[in-house]
């Protein structure tokens, strides 16, 4: 059974939020870290709770850690190590393994994300912009109440208009996809690959191998939590838009173009099971819209190129032990939306987005080296994810079409990283542990 | 192609998940692991060569997802001890699929003969790291490779084949 009372809401739901703010915090010491953390920490709900109270909660609020946050607030040095390595050097550390060179690099990021200094991140998530001010003075009186704990920076996300599906600043609906946990209470969805076991996103639980091994110590630390992965990646609207334009000349070419870069139609609708025409009703409807596979339903890509988005990220049964690499996504949009039409306004607008798995080299940091940035995946030779892979404008994109394919050259980059972090979410019981000076 | 002491040409270091990438040849990735074995274990060496053989009869493709040309496993002697090498051509860098060949090898039967070496991580199924670890201690990279066919996946090899194959059907047909 999962403690469902224990472990933090974001990993098992979504808030139904249109707005929210992430913080990003630093203690001065570990005092003051521990005054604040015993303030907020009745603010954040479990799964339990969350679910109990959704029809009337205004506001949801999630917390998590740095290596060096558990070091500032008192966490003693052989409990540190027993942390993995990756979580222990943080993502700026790993660059080059996922990707972040060039224009991506760490050195290029806002919100002084990368030195030890950053601690802590406090995830608000509100039913809209009014309860996002309202709920943002609440948290910044806790914070005065703590003096010592202060703000490093913070991002507003919200969602962008239409309001009646989520989806990004390119235009594709998004939040199709959720892996669904044993003991969870969710249900898969058709095609969406059966119950996983809570072990590969829960610390604590038996993962698809066995029982739970090599945690972090004490347990009453390291049970009920999770890995977080944040990555702010920008998103360049007017290229994707010059982009479609230059490389389709109709509004339907442009149309199946950005689906062929996605594997979905913006409509939500998969490719493998619309391949020639967008079918909006299919891609709004969670029964249909993840029925499908790769291997039998379109082994060489005529559908669903073998380099797009959704089929690098989980090529389904075409990959190796598939389910020791999934992640849960959570996350929002930010920035204001570029208007139809519109040039390029120079504003940062994209995603703010959460990978959570319970190994961030074998879940997280091998979906960006391997499935989105390896040019070799699936002999692919030249090419990395359209939509996050790193480019720089000398790779290209494959189109399998009959006759002959298609082949796209010199696919500039449409998103850019500008931030990231990674974070340990403990359960509830952590978290009095750590007010408590574990 | 000449390979620089240590196996990396500095200049062009990529860096995988464990750790800095042997550099791919026109003999493609790979790797050349020697290691000692512990005194007495031969014969569960030679056992392990006929379950694998067993394995790969009933599951032809049991190994693909390695992205595999060739696997040569080779026992030597040096001043009355034993060793063992495991040497394998690859596609890809083997840091890439580290995780999904310890699952490979750790399901049934195949487990076995890494054991048998001095010093092998005795948690290697939960811990890819050390597992890693140890396979980069006892990498004795290459510093010299050639290629008959430089570059050439083993897919492309086997895409190659089933053309021929093709040909000569229609040729057949042809008469
Ligand atoms: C600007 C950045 C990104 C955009 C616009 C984007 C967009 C999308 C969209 C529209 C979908 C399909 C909807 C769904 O399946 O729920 C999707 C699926 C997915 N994305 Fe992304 N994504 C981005 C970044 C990432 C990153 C950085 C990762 C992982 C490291 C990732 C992992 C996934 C996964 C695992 C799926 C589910 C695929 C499936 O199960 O079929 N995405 N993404």
């Amino acid at each position: 059974m999962l403690d469902l009372d224990d472990i933090q809401y974001i990993l098992l739901n979504r808030a139904p939020a249109r707005a929210g703010r992430y913080e990003f915090l630093t203690f001065d010491s570990a005092a003051a870290g521990r005054a604040w953390l015993s303030a907020m920490v009745e603010q954040v709900q479990s799964v339990a709770a969350m679910r109990a109270s959704i029809a009337d909660e205004k506001r949801w609020v999630t917390l998590a850690f740095t290596w060096h946050g558990l070091r500032a607030l008192g966490v003693d040095e052989a409990s540190l190590a027993t942390f993995p390595e990756e979580f222990r050097q943080g993502m700026a550390a790993r660059a080059a393994i996922l990707g972040d060179t060039g224009a991506n690099h760490p050195d290029h990021w806002v919100g002084d994300l990368t030195g030890p200094e950053l601690h802590a991140i406090v995830l608000l998530f509100t039913r809209d912009i009014a309860d996002r001010a309202h709920y943002q003075e609440e948290l910044a009186s806790i914070r005065a109440g703590a003096p010592g704990t202060d703000l490093l920076s913070a991002i507003d996300v919200e969602a962008i208009p239409p309001f009646d599906h989520a989806h990004d600043h390119f235009g594709y609906r998004d939040q199709l996809t959720n892996p669904a946990i044993e003991g969870s209470g969710d249900e898969p969805t058709p095609g969406s690959g059966g119950l996983l076991k809570p072990g590969e996103f829960i610390l604590g639980y038996p993962d698809e191998v066995g029982p739970p091994a090599g945690l972090p110590q004490p347990e009453v630390l390291a049970r009920n939590g999770s890995y977080m992965a944040y990555r702010r990646l920008q998103e360049h609207v007017g290229k994707f838009r010059e982009f479609l334009a230059e490389h389709g000349e109709t509004p339907a070419e442009q149309e199946l173009l950005a689906a062929k870069l996605m594997g979905r139609w913006r409509s939500g609708a998969p490719l493998v099971l619309a391949p020639d025409a967008d079918d909006p009703e299919l891609g709004a409807d969670p029964q249909r819209n993840n029925d499908f596979n790769y291997a039998q339903d379109d082994p060489h890509g005529y559908a669903v190129p073998l380099g797009a988005h959704i089929r690098r990220v989980n090529p389904r049964d075409t990959a190796a032990s598939i389910n020791r690499h999934r992640m849960i996504r959570r996350g929002a949009t930010y920035g204001p939306p570029l208007p139809d039409n519109a040039p390029e306004d120079g504003q940062e607008r994209g995603v703010a987005a959460f990978l959570l798995c319970a190994s961030l080299i074998r879940q997280f940091e091998f979906a960006q080296n391997v499935w989105i940035n390896d040019k070799n995946f699936h002999e692919l030779g030249n090419e990395r994810d359209p939509i996050v892979g790193t480019q720089d404008g000398t790779l290209e994109f494959k189109i399998p079409t009959r006759p002959i394919r298609r082949r796209i050259t010199g696919l500039p980059a449409f998103t850019t990283v500008r931030g990231g972090a990674y974070f340990f979410i403990p359960g509830l019981a952590a978290l009095h542990w750590l007010v408590a000076g574990g | 192609m000449a390979i620089p002491e240590g196996g990396f040409f500095p200049d062009a270091v990529e860096y995988g998940r464990y750790g800095p990438i042997f550099p791919k040849t026109p003999a493609c990735y790979g790797f050349t692991i020697v290691a000692k074995i512990i005194p007495g274990r031969e014969e569960v060496f030679r056992e392990h060569g006929r379950t694998l053989e067993k394995a790969i009869e009933e599951q032809p493709h049991f190994l693909a997802p390695l992205q595999l040309h060739y696997l040569r496993w080779v026992l030597f002697e040096i001043e009355g001890a034993t060793y063992f090498m495991y040497q394998g051509i690859f596609d890809t860098d083997f840091d890439k699929y580290t995780e999904d060949a310890v699952e490979l090898f750790s399901q049934s039967g195949i487990s076995t003969v890494f054991e048998n070496l001095e010093g092998f991580p005795a948690d290697w199924k939960t811990n890819p790291a050390a597992f890693v670890e140890f396979v980069r201690a006892h990498h004795r990279p290459s510093f010299l490779e050639y290629g008959e066919y430089p570059y050439v996946s083993a897919d492309e090899v086997k895409k190659s084949l089933r053309v021929k194959a093709l040909f000569s059907d229609i040729l057949d047909q042809m008469q």
